[in-house]
């Protein structure tokens, strides 16, 4: 953990150094347990499984049509299952073990044999923080489902995602947090925003565009069978948020206060920005599209949470709901993809757009708790390196998310499920149940 | 005797429901049913993808009445369902042959 422990301490420099103040003085080089961090970040574990279980599963579930709704269910529950397991047997060692710029070394995380009750990360113990980092493997692929949703065969989703989750997510974590090369050049990602929200976005639209467009889209009736799920999904998003963003300061501290309180304004910005668009724009405000917007707010303040201020959260949730709006509707449609429910237009542009501001409000000036290493000192060098974040992850996700797809294509015989089975829905074609027995 | 059938706006239904009672209407059957006319669809939007509907959802009121009673009837009914907007419904009236009660066997008026 000796990389994880060094970024952790660049990254919150100011209150963290405070923090960890005592444990120093005391001469000791072993970590301290701490009560009360240990106890937040516990809550907020069960938080972000919250966000995936029944949070995600419901605002994508209400979204699909009412053949396919188990499905989606499914996927989100089936995925929770296999991530945990993968990040079990190897996926923590991959992201979190010591060693490479790209690679951890999984070594003695193999397994997690080397973690033990006594282990610490920080303030607390290695069980609380390697489950923490589970329920972020685990909400990350189950966020891809929505750009394939309803044409997906489930062996091919379950190839793709195990694959995914070792090969694309793993690595990328560990450039970001695991003390890999994103964050050793002073990239700031908080929370996620590029590892989880760019990442499951890009993979999203890949998969959309190599499986192609659902039957009849986009002249037929897609209509969705329960906005009141996706609302009701959208909620616990948020609520569960708190866990995510708050709970990546890994302490309960300052900078975990700072990344709700920025949290919350932000979503609430962003959902009252695509309710005015909509407003303006169509003449009525949607209920879909203000919990849409409130979650555009969520992942575009994901990056910038610990490190930016109340201001930079106002301008980060302005732009995270335009920024989704527009994706989802008019880029969507110039380009004619069909990622079904948005994965790319919500969690991919607010993702980038979040990203980069965070390199703007970091700065001392806006409020932010300054930049990411000490080399950077203007906000235009920090947001060079915030780029440089984004463009990697496009690019390796992008990739690697293909050739995954390619063939994984290859080893089920097609990605897609046939035409009949997609007309007669996933719920009867593929799980033999129907989600409604009216 | 007369069957009457009315397409409805659904909000309307208990409006007319009592102007029926008031004149003396003592039974009728209503049903959930989808349909347009002029009024047409209607479109819906979800994150700017845009889905016309073309059946709105109606109520549909069937009741047997005697002949001396039919203009009453309708009469009730144009009052009670319109509001003078597009959509408001119509009203169908077919000869009646024959009405039995099943309780009792009565047949014809007697059994309305």
């Amino acid at each position: 953990m000796d990389g994880f422990k060094r970024i952790f301490l660049k990254r919150y420099a100011l209150m963290t150094a405070l923090m960890l103040l005592p444990a120093l003085a005391w001469g000791q080089e072993a970590d301290v347990l701490d009560t009360g961090d240990t106890a937040w970040m516990l809550t907020a574990t069960a938080l972000v499984l919250l966000m995936t279980i029944p949070g995600l599963a419901l605002f994508y579930g209400g979204l699909v049509r009412s053949k396919n709704v188990l499905s989606v269910l499914g996927q989100c529950f089936a995925i929770t299952g296999m991530a945990s397991v993968l990040w079990y047997v190897i996926g923590y060692g991959l992201a979190f073990g010591d060693g490479g710029a790209f690679f951890g070394t999984p070594g003695d995380k193999l397994f997690l044999v080397g973690v033990t009750a006594d282990s610490m990360t920080g303030t607390i113990p290695e069980t609380v923080f390697a489950t923490f980092q589970m329920t972020f493997a685990v909400i990350t692929p189950a966020l891809i489902v929505g750009g394939f949703a309803e044409r997906m065969k489930f062996s091919s989703m379950m190839l793709f995602m195990a694959a995914w989750l070792l090969l694309v997510y793993a690595p990328v974590c560990h450039w970001v947090w695991g003390g890999g090369w994103i964050s050793t050049h002073g990239a700031l990602d908080f929370a996620g925003g590029t590892v989880v929200h760019i990442n499951a976005g890009i993979a999203a639209l890949v998969a959309a565009l190599v499986l192609g467009k659902r039957r009849g889209y986009p002249k037929a009736q897609m209509r969705p069978n329960n906005l009141g799920y996706t609302v009701i999904g959208a909620s616990l998003l948020w609520v569960g948020w708190f866990g995510f963003n708050a709970g990546s300061a890994l302490g309960a501290n300052g900078t975990a206060g700072m990344a709700m309180l920025v949290t919350q304004i932000a979503s609430a910005m962003a959902a009252l920005t695509w309710m005015f668009v909509e407003w303006i724009r169509h003449g009525k405000p949607s209920v879909l599209g203000i919990a849409t917007g409130a979650v555009a707010g969520l992942v575009a303040i994901t990056p910038a949470c610990g490190v930016v201020g109340p201001m930079g959260a106002i301008f980060i949730g302005f732009a995270g709901g335009f920024c989704a709006f527009w994706a989802s509707t008019s880029l969507k449609r110039r380009f004619s993809y069909d990622d079904s429910l948005d994965v790319f237009g919500v969690h991919g542009s607010a993702g980038i757009i979040g990203a980069l501001l965070t390199g703007v409000f970091c700065a001392e000036q806006f409020g932010g708790a300054g930049f990411g290493s000490d080399e950077i000192t203007t906000i235009g060098g920090q947001l060079w390196a915030q780029g440089i974040g984004v463009v990697a992850t496009i690019i390796y996700g992008g990739v690697a998310s293909y050739i995954i797809l390619k063939v994984v294509g290859q080893l089920t015989g097609g990605l897609r499920v046939n035409e009949e089975d997609e007309v007669l829905g996933l719920d009867l074609a593929l799980h033999d149940e129907q989600g409604y027995n009216l | 005797m007369k069957l009457v059938t009315a397409i409805i706006k659904p909000f309307k239904l208990d409006d007319v429901r009592a102007a029926l009672s008031e004149i003396g209407i003592q039974g009728m059957t209503i049903t959930e049913v989808r349909g347009f006319g002029r009024q047409k669809g209607h479109t819906e939007l979800y994150r700017g993808a845009e889905y016309v509907v073309d059946f709105l959802p109606k109520i549909k009121i069937e009741l047997a009445v005697d002949d001396e009673m039919l203009e009453r009837t309708t009469e009730a009914i144009v009052e009670s369902a319109s509001t003078a907007r597009i959509g408001d419904g119509k009203i169908f009236v077919c000869d009646l042959e024959d009405v039995i009660r099943i309780r009792t066997g009565e047949t014809g008026a007697q059994a309305l």
